[in-house]
């Protein structure tokens, strides 16, 4: 069982490794690029998608991206089945959206799984580089390079006045959208979280739930991004968004204190009843399972509960998925079995620390 | 049956709460419900479409920059390059390809003010396609940078970035 965990499902963010991981829980930076001379994807024909697939393909099969990006694998999306995208997008390296019509599109990984670049998603390419912890910079950093060679190779739709012209005029500009997943279960306890977060609109940034776009925040998951792409440089949206992230974390590291000095009986109790519920639960669905996964990573957080790694929460936000539980049974699951299936996993899981 | 909150519009929705195991029912009209959904949602909550929101600022700037049908008879009809017309753009909140920037620039470019607070790039240039400009936003960087030199009487550092300008300059000029 525990190869499986090992082969199948962990990838790179999940590690808990990185700077301020006990809050953050992965870094991400997303370029938006097109290229010249081909109408984008929602216009494209299914002929003139697979020559982008194509291009994309050859230019990746250069030395020099290997050097600098690692090991790349080309993937057609065409050829895996529904239950394997799903995957995919348990594991946040596709959109729901690439996953769903998988005709023309394609997907580079590299092995670790850091860097995904898919094509024919709402822009041409979308080059993503996913990292635990807070690390914008380092994301950044290689997306940047990842992009400068795929630019050597192919030409990408740029003007001088708007930059990089993306199908969404949301997207324009740089391109650039990057993100900080972050576990805030104290902001949300103390009932600081709306205030808190609703105030960064303000600023230029968006609040999401944990998949993207119209999702909830289940788990105190949230997910923080920059708004605006155009008239702003790369390095000042990054920037921007590491001053947010880091006071973010000072407000959240706060409120754990205060949460620790005042209501310690019953903030115990809520962690002891979240990790009693979790390792003895038979059924129990995604929502309530995040939860309780929350109220545990806090009390690891704090000490409360020790000999579980904190690995534990960002492990479950992939596994406890209904792709992944199909793919772990190997079979498609009814909801309830689905239930099943994930409160036996999250039991075994737990076993494995304890 | 008519809206608990109201009392004026017949209801078509229809809540049922349940806090601490006591259930009420509630009954409202379309309108109340809104009202009352937006109180139920937390403020950060981000579930509209974007692209549909877009499609309304589109669509809202066609009515409002047009105003008058003269100007709504010169509205834009194609973009010849890709062929996505301009109600296919306001409805999905999307361009058909790099072109159609340019072709409905006058719709765009008042889009891109409001949602993007700006409308010029000031980010990274590609070096292969991005060419001159590359080498233009390079010479005005490095000028900034030989004027804070100049003005903490850095003179060397400052001849090295002048030559450095030089270099590049001839290169635009080639």
């Amino acid at each position: 069982m525990r190869d499986r965990f090992v082969n199948q499902a962990l990838t790179k963010w999940m590690e808990g490794t990185g700077k301020e991981s006990e809050i953050v829980i992965s870094s991400r930076v997303r370029l938006a690029r097109n290229l010249c001379n081909i109408p984008f994807p929602n216009v494209a024909s299914k002929a003139q998608a697979q020559a982008i697939v194509g291009q994309v393909e050859a230019a990746i099969k250069d030395a020099e991206i290997e050097e600098t990006a690692g090991d790349l694998i080309f993937v057609n999306l065409e050829a895996l089945e529904p239950l394997d995208r799903a995957v995919l997008v348990d594991k946040h390296l596709i959109s729901p959206q690439h996953a769903e019509e998988a005709s023309g599109k394609g997907l580079i990984l590299r092995a670790d799984e850091a860097v995904s670049v898919l094509i024919n998603e709402e822009d041409h390419l979308r080059i993503q580089c996913l990292f635990p912890g807070l690390q914008l910079e380092e994301a950044w950093e290689l997306a940047s390079r990842i992009d400068d060679l795929l630019e050597s190779k192919l030409d990408f739709a740029f003007d001088e006045k708007l930059g990089y012209l993306t199908a969404c005029p949301t997207n324009v500009g740089t391109g650039l959208r990057a993100s900080v997943m972050m576990h805030l279960p104290a902001l949300v306890l103390t009932n600081q979280a709306s205030r808190v977060l609703a105030s960064l609109s303000q600023i230029g940034m968006t609040v999401r739930g944990l998949y993207g776009e119209g999702t909830d925040a289940t788990g105190n998951l949230f997910q923080i991004s920059n708004q605006v792409t155009l008239g702003r440089s790369e390095e000042e949206i990054i920037a921007n968004l590491v001053v947010v992230a880091t006071q973010l974390i000072d407000h959240e590291r706060m409120a754990r204190q205060v949460l620790l000095k005042e209501t310690n009986p019953q903030l115990e109790d809520r962690v002891c009843r979240a990790y009693g519920a979790l390792t003895s639960a038979r059924i129990i669905n995604s929502q309530e399972a995040m939860t309780l996964l929350s109220n545990v990573r806090l009390g690891i957080d704090l000490g409360i509960i020790q000999g579980v790694s904190p690995r534990v929460l960002n492990e479950m936000l992939v596994l406890t998925r209904p792709a992944f539980l199909q793919k772990l049974a190997g079979r498609e699951l009814s909801p309830f079995e689905r239930d099943v299936q994930r409160a036996s996993l999250i039991r075994e899981r737990f076993s494995l620390d304890g | 049956m008519y809206c608990d909150e109201c009392k004026k519009r017949p209801a078509t929705v229809h809540v049922t709460k349940i806090i601490n195991g006591q259930k009420s029912e509630v009954n409202l009209c379309e309108e109340c419900a809104r009202a009352h959904h937006k109180e139920w949602s937390m403020a950060y909550d981000d579930n509209f479409p974007i692209n549909k929101f877009l499609a309304g600022l589109l669509g809202f700037d066609a009515g409002k920059a047009t105003g008058s049908v003269s100007l709504n008879l010169h509205a834009p009809g194609k973009c010849e390059h890709c062929g996505a017309n301009y109600n296919q753009i306001s409805q999905s909140g999307r361009l058909g390809c790099h072109q159609c920037y340019d072709r409905f620039q006058d719709k765009v470019e008042p889009l891109l003010r409001r949602v993007q607070g700006s409308n010029r790039h000031t980010g990274k240039v590609p070096k292969r396609s991005g060419g001159s400009i590359r080498l233009q936003r390079e010479i005005q960087s490095l000028r900034a940078k030989l004027q804070q030199h100049v003005n903490n009487e850095e003179f060397e550092q400052a001849a090295r970035l002048r030559d450095q300008i030089r270099e590049l300059e001839k290169g635009m000029a080639e």
